[in-house]
């Protein structure tokens, strides 16, 4: 057998940081932009657009380099449960992940609003609109972002209660 | 530096930076009272709300038609809809106000939207009958409606301490509604800016002004402008000439109070050619957000807060009525 691994790979722990770094970052804006009437809220929505889509791009990439590398193991003692629970909120994570965004995009295409990618290119959006689809993905966009904040306060609640009450290795592992 | 070229990384770090300041921007907010797209819906669609519906510009009809370019203004933007030729349409006819049942022709204010699509582009276009604002920011703006809705002193009291209204308010000492959406003249308001291919920018505003024959409104009802435009299109299309004002240096695009000297130059851009109508809720105009911040490449927005704010409010009131509609508001409302 192997050398037992206790970090994630490189790559894993660049994109886990990155992302939590771009996470943060949209979800402050975004609910900065559905509010604010002050000039920035163009500039900001022009910028959440793109960014979402990046976030999108990243989280494939994230996701095939996650099911192709090892990762650390739990650490031994913690109760079946908590590896339940452990397991779940991530990949609850990675779900809310790829659903905000994609609610995103469904949106505004639904919306007939195009999204210009960084000058880049132009992601097309539908000619006739369809209002009723938009809501459905608006409102799936906001509730997805609320069940997000909840699980991210449970998943930094989780690191901090290992690296400090349990003393394990756990968030080190992602150092 | 020009705006289009912002590197990624500038992009960046302008979102970090965004974030921190607006996890700061509590304690520096409670001091400026700003108003937020929540509160300007809400003041909007007042005690009486009609699920569904727009919050504002409630009542209006879809209207399809096509553009005829006439290629001037191409040589000043790479906007397709500026080529030369034939651009289609659809839009809508509306008056001002959150009831989708009001009477037509006492209503003060008129307007015209419109929407382009060319390739995988769109460009919206939403227009009234003012060529300006009263005044320069949104949150003026929500003082200007709160002092509407209490009445003719709050009004004279609220323009006496905004002397900027001076503009808008010798427009409307001369202007008399008309009684015809044919026969109106509609102003972008607020200025936006034409890029040509070498990123030049002209600042520039516009009009719409009707070509379309003088005659008298046989209706009286409270649909009275729908029933008089149907009944002219059956005649034939309505048509306006739409017109191009260009700034120079010294006048302030970003003031939407403030009209530009007359003698500014003026560039026809070609005719536009209303030739069908529809009721709206079974028109194609229904689901469709008229955002005026959804611009083509070659039309980019000027820095004026009260163009910056309809974003943000446009999307507000489209999302309840979207929400509103998903919830089978609208199954049992005919159309009106």
């Amino acid at each position: 057998m192997t050398d037992q691994i206790t970090r994630f790979n490189l790559a894993m722990r660049v994109l886990h940081w990155s992302m939590a770094l771009l996470i943060f970052a949209m979800v402050f804006a975004g609910l900065a932009m559905v509010r604010a009437l002050e000039p920035w809220q163009l500039t900001l929505l022009g910028l959440h657009k793109p960014f979402g889509t990046l976030a999108l791009l990243l989280l494939l990439l994230r996701f095939l380099i996650r099911i192709k590398s090892s990762t650390p193991s739990l650490p031994s003692g913690m109760s079946t449960i908590q590896v339940k629970l452990a397991k779940f909120s991530h990949w609850l994570l990675y779900a809310l992940m790829l659903i905000i965004p994609t609610s995103g995009l469904l949106m505004q295409y639904y919306a007939a609003r195009p999204i210009v990618v960084f000058d880049f290119f132009t992601i097309p959006a539908a000619m006739v609109p369809h209002i009723e689809y938009f809501a459905v993905f608006r409102e799936g966009h906001s509730l997805a972002i609320l069940l997000l904040i909840t699980v991210l306060a449970v998943h930094i609640g989780a690191a901090l209660y290992h690296h400090f009450i349990r003393k394990d290795g756990v968030l080190k592992s992602m150092l | 530096m020009k705006y289009t070229s912002v590197s990624l990384l500038e992009k960046g770090f302008y979102v970090a930076s965004l974030a921190v300041a607006l996890l700061l921007s509590p304690l520096t907010q409670a001091q400026t009272e700003q108003v937020t797209a929540q509160q300007f819906v809400d003041l909007q669609q007042g005690q009486a709300h009609f699920p569904g519906f727009r919050r504002a510009h409630a009542k209006g009809i879809c209207v399809s038609g096509e553009f005829k370019s006439n290629g001037r203004l191409s040589q000043y933007s790479n906007a397709t809809v500026f080529k030369a030729g034939t651009h289609p349409f659809i839009g809508r006819l509306s008056i001002a106000g959150n009831n989708p049942h009001a009477a037509e022709l006492t209503a003060p204010v008129r307007s015209f939207a419109l929407s382009f699509v060319t390739g995988a582009e769109r460009w919206n276009i939403a227009m009234n009958t003012p060529p300006v604002m009263a005044v320069t920011n949104p949150h003026d703006f929500y003082q200007q409606i709160v002092a509407l809705k209490q009445g003719k002193e709050a009004v004279k009291d609220f323009f006496a301490e905004h002397p900027e209204s001076a503009d808008f308010l010798a427009w409307k000492a001369s202007y008399t509604p008309s009684s015809s959406f044919a026969l109106e003249t509609y102003h972008s308001i607020n200025a936006f800016y034409l890029v040509d291919e070498k990123a030049q920018r002209q600042a520039i505003r516009w009009k719409m002004l009707p070509l379309n024959e003088e005659s008298k409104n046989p209706y009286t009802g409270k649909d009275a402008l729908q029933q008089e435009f149907a009944t002219r299109l059956e005649k034939g299309s309505v048509r306006f000439n739409w017109q191009f004002i260009f700034a120079k240096q010294e006048d302030d695009e970003n003031n939407p109070a403030k009209l530009w000297p007359s003698n500014r130059a003026k560039v026809d851009a070609g005719e536009i050619f209303i030739t069908h109508w529809q009721p709206q809720l079974s028109g194609n105009c229904h689901a469709l957000n008229f955002d005026p911040l959804i611009l083509p490449s070659g039309v980019i927005a000027t820095e004026d807060p009260i163009l910056r704010a309809r974003s943000a409010a446009y999307a507000e009131s489209y999302r309840r009525r979207a929400k509103e509609q998903l919830m089978g508001a609208l199954e049992e409302t005919a159309n009106d």
